[in-house]
């Protein structure tokens, strides 16, 4: 469905040009749901802004092919990218305070995308916009219509954004954190309506989330970022199982385990991600790494297959092989996670 | 009202650096209803201690933590720090604490001011408090951004030119900037990715233990929370249901809506969340403009009897330093049949 090849973002600010998005490329089929991940500031919104073609001049420049259901995105024109953007490619933002109006009552933005993209009077508009916001949890929706965004919680803003994108049944929703400032019962009823919507409707998500165990309980493929590259890409098991490039190991490493009995410290992956203005001209992660050799100050490796496997498990790693030994989950007994947390499972 | 016990007999055993008590706020709503974001809460901080804060979206967290750092005048009750009170004061008479109390805000970009670059902003916390004078100002500068892992190049950029956690990062450091003793720290991490989230909590452990700095952290990551709080409490519609020390609370929960947080926390191992089962929360989600009677958390509970919709269970610590507001909760804990 959709299909990227070679997607660059230039960022220019006054005292440098910034590539946060550097030949990346990859594809979504219907139903599918992609992750993305790697560290803040790696070019993961970016990217996401670049599907939608939100980023160009003069703040920055999209370079490369975007194919969505076979129609050259890059040619289209600004009413082509209108319905692009309204009908079929839904972008929920990070900011939810960014993206809302903040003299506008909520029912009035809700309901004005409704108007515009599904045509539908005042009236019905705001029928559906209640019926939208009691969808996301949001209790007196009725009421609720008639707020401005400071009186909603963080949580609620976000919820609000997430239905607007959903409001017009996109075919693709990319979104971008969305759930990270939902308690844990709401985000598995938001993560529950958007598993809904790839199976009974075979939308397709880009999934971009810090949250390892959100990755872990929705996506079917993972890809991994660092400093605007693509440098691991795999099946959401395969990577969890054998991460092959130090940075993704680096993540998974880093996170807080919930069944620890110590406070053990936390380890996070040591040093700074470069400077993209300036990116060094081997493997971008080499400075940090703990496998680094001689080769990966020099050349930057490519995008290959991962070695000893046949199943599809790209990896930008000169190391690989080393540190595919041992993956992050081996040894780890899913079995105390629950006893510590008293988690209901079925484990027949 | 157990409410006011409960800080008693927590600041019998140690220092309280920040006592609560009874503490509502309100907001007025168009036709004069009013909404009771936090109705009646009670609890303690010790100096250097950390309470974990977790709840349903909307319930209360934010405006509990505003109210604290009295950047909203609560509608009743009392917020005790070191000892001096400090609900209602006055901005003048607030001055000396403010620096001592500091909040890191939910949204970053709402609380940065777009218009001055990073180094303005965290020269003006600098300035308000006449910290780190004439030269010394800017490797101070220099050195808040680095302890939350942004480099020089950061001070003379925008907000908008940062991603969100690099924002977020920025606010913390501005929090730093003053020294306090007791940080409020709404969603500090949510924006981080792992590793960073790493770094930001050693870094706020580490601080903690050089200056004996004291928290209260709010946060949905129930796993970091597990990580960084002594004790956690759990709030829902704008009350405190349940507090327990982090291990006690997370093993044997004893509020059912405490039981559905914890088996709704997503896990990092693919294998698990094949598998798991989650307690779904059915029911009406409640308004805080009319809570249900009795017990809030009735119209979504699956152990609801009939006692809930009567009486309001009251927070009763029902084992040593485990606290819980449910009328199925025995006076030794343990509310679930297992
Ligand atoms: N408008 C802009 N002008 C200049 N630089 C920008 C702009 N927007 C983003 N950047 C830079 O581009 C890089 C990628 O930013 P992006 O927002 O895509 O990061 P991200 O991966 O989404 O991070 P996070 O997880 O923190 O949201 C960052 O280094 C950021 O500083
Ligand atoms: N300025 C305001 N005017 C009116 N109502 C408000 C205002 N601020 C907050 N509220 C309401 O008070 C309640 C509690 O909001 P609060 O922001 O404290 O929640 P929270 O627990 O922090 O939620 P989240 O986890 O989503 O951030 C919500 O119902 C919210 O809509
Ligand atoms: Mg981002
Ligand atoms: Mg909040």
């Amino acid at each position: 469905m959709l299909d990227v090849n070679g997607l660059t973002t230039d960022f220019v600010t006054r005292s440098a040009s910034v590539r946060a998005v550097d030949d990346v490329s990859f594809a979504i089929a219907a139903g599918e749901t992609l992750a993305l991940v790697g560290e803040s500031g790696c070019g993961k919104s970016a990217t996401a802004l670049s599907l939608m073609r939100l980023i160009g001049p003069p703040g920055g420049a999209i370079a490369g092919s975007i194919r969505f259901d076979g129609i050259d995105v890059m040619a289209l024109d600004v009413a082509g990218l209108r319905r692009l953007r309204g009908k079929n490619v839904a972008m929920i933002f990070q900011d939810p305070m960014t993206s809302l109006n903040p003299v506008l009552t909520i029912g009035l933005q809700l309901g004005e995308t409704l108007q515009t993209h599904l045509g539908l009077s005042v009236r019905a508009a705001r029928r559906r916009a209640r019926e939208l916001l009691e969808m996301v949890g949001i209790p007196e929706a009725e009421r609720r219509l008639g707020d401005y965004p400071h009186q909603f919680s963080g949580g609620m803003r976000q919820r609000v954004m997430i239905a607007m994108a959903l409001s017009c049944r996109p075919r693709l929703i990319l979104a971008d954190e969305i759930t990270t400032a939902l308690d844990v019962t709401i985000q598995a009823q938001i993560l529950e309506l958007l598993k809904r919507l790839t199976r009974e409707l075979q939308t397709a998500i880009l999934l971009i989330t810090h949250d390892l165990g959100v990755v872990a309980g929705m996506a079917d493929r993972v890809n991994v970022m660092y400093a605007g590259q693509i440098v691991e890409s795999a099946a959401t098991l395969d990577l969890f199982l054998n991460p092959s490039m130090p940075y993704t190991r680096g993540l998974l490493d880093s996170i807080p385990r919930i069944d620890s009995e110590v406070r053990e410290r936390l380890v996070p992956i040591r040093g700074v991600p470069p400077n993209l203005a300036n990116p060094p001209p081997g493997c971008r992660f080499e400075p940090r790494c703990a496998h680094r050799r001689d080769i990966c100050a020099a050349r930057m490796p490519t995008l290959r297959q991962r070695p000893n496997t046949t199943a599809p498990h790209l990896t930008r790693c000169w190391a690989a092989q080393d540190v595919a030994e041992g993956g992050w989950l081996i040894g780890r007994d899913r079995h105390t996670v629950r006893e510590t947390l008293a988690i209901p499972g079925d484990d027949a | 009202m157990s409410g006011p016990s409960l800080a008693h007999r927590v600041s019998a055993l140690a220092e309280n650096l920040v006592e609560v008590q009874d503490l509502a706020v309100e907001f007025g709503l168009d036709g004069g209803r009013r909404l009771r974001a936090v109705d009646g809460v009670s609890f303690a901080i010790r100096r250097g201690e950390t309470l974990g804060l977790v709840g349903e979206s909307g319930c209360g967290k934010s405006t509990l933590g505003r109210a604290v750092t009295q950047l909203i005048r609560p509608s009743r009750g009392s917020v005790r720090f070191a000892g001096q009170e400090i609900a209602g004061l006055g901005h003048r008479q607030m001055r000396p604490v403010r620096r001592r109390v500091q909040m890191v805000f939910q949204d970053p970009y709402a609380s940065l001011n777009p218009r001055m670059t990073i180094g303005q902003t965290l020269n003006e916390s600098l300035s308000v408090h006449a910290l780190a004078r004439g030269s010394a100002r800017r490797p101070r500068i220099v050195d808040l951004l680095e302890s939350v892992g942004l480099d020089e190049a950061a001070i003379d950029r925008y907000p908008h030119e940062f991603s969100g956690g690099q924002r977020q990062r920025v606010g913390i450091a501005r929090a730093l900037a003053v020294e306090p003793e007791f940080i409020v720290a709404d969603e500090p991490i949510s924006a981080l990715d792992v590793s960073i989230q790493a770094q930001t909590i050693n870094l706020m452990m580490d601080l903690q233990r050089r200056h004996a700095l004291t928290y209260l952290f709010i946060a949905h990551d129930l796993a970091v929370v597990r990580h960084i709080s002594d004790r956690v409490a759990v709030m829902y519609l704008g009350k405190i249901v349940e507090i327990a020390e982090r291990r006690e609370l997370y093993a044997a929960p004893q509020h059912p809506y405490t039981e559905a947080l914890l088996s709704a926390v997503p896990v990092p191992d693919p294998r698990v969340e094949a598998r798991r089962r989650r307690i779904v929360l059915e029911g009406d989600v409640p308004s805080p403009v009319e809570p249900p009677s009795g017990c809030r958390f009735r119209t979504r509970c699956w152990k609801a009897i009939d006692t809930c919709a009567r009486e309001e269970p009251p927070l009763i610590e029902r084992s040593p330093g485990h606290w819980s507001a449910c009328h199925l909760a025995s006076p030794g804990g343990e509310t679930r049949p297992t």
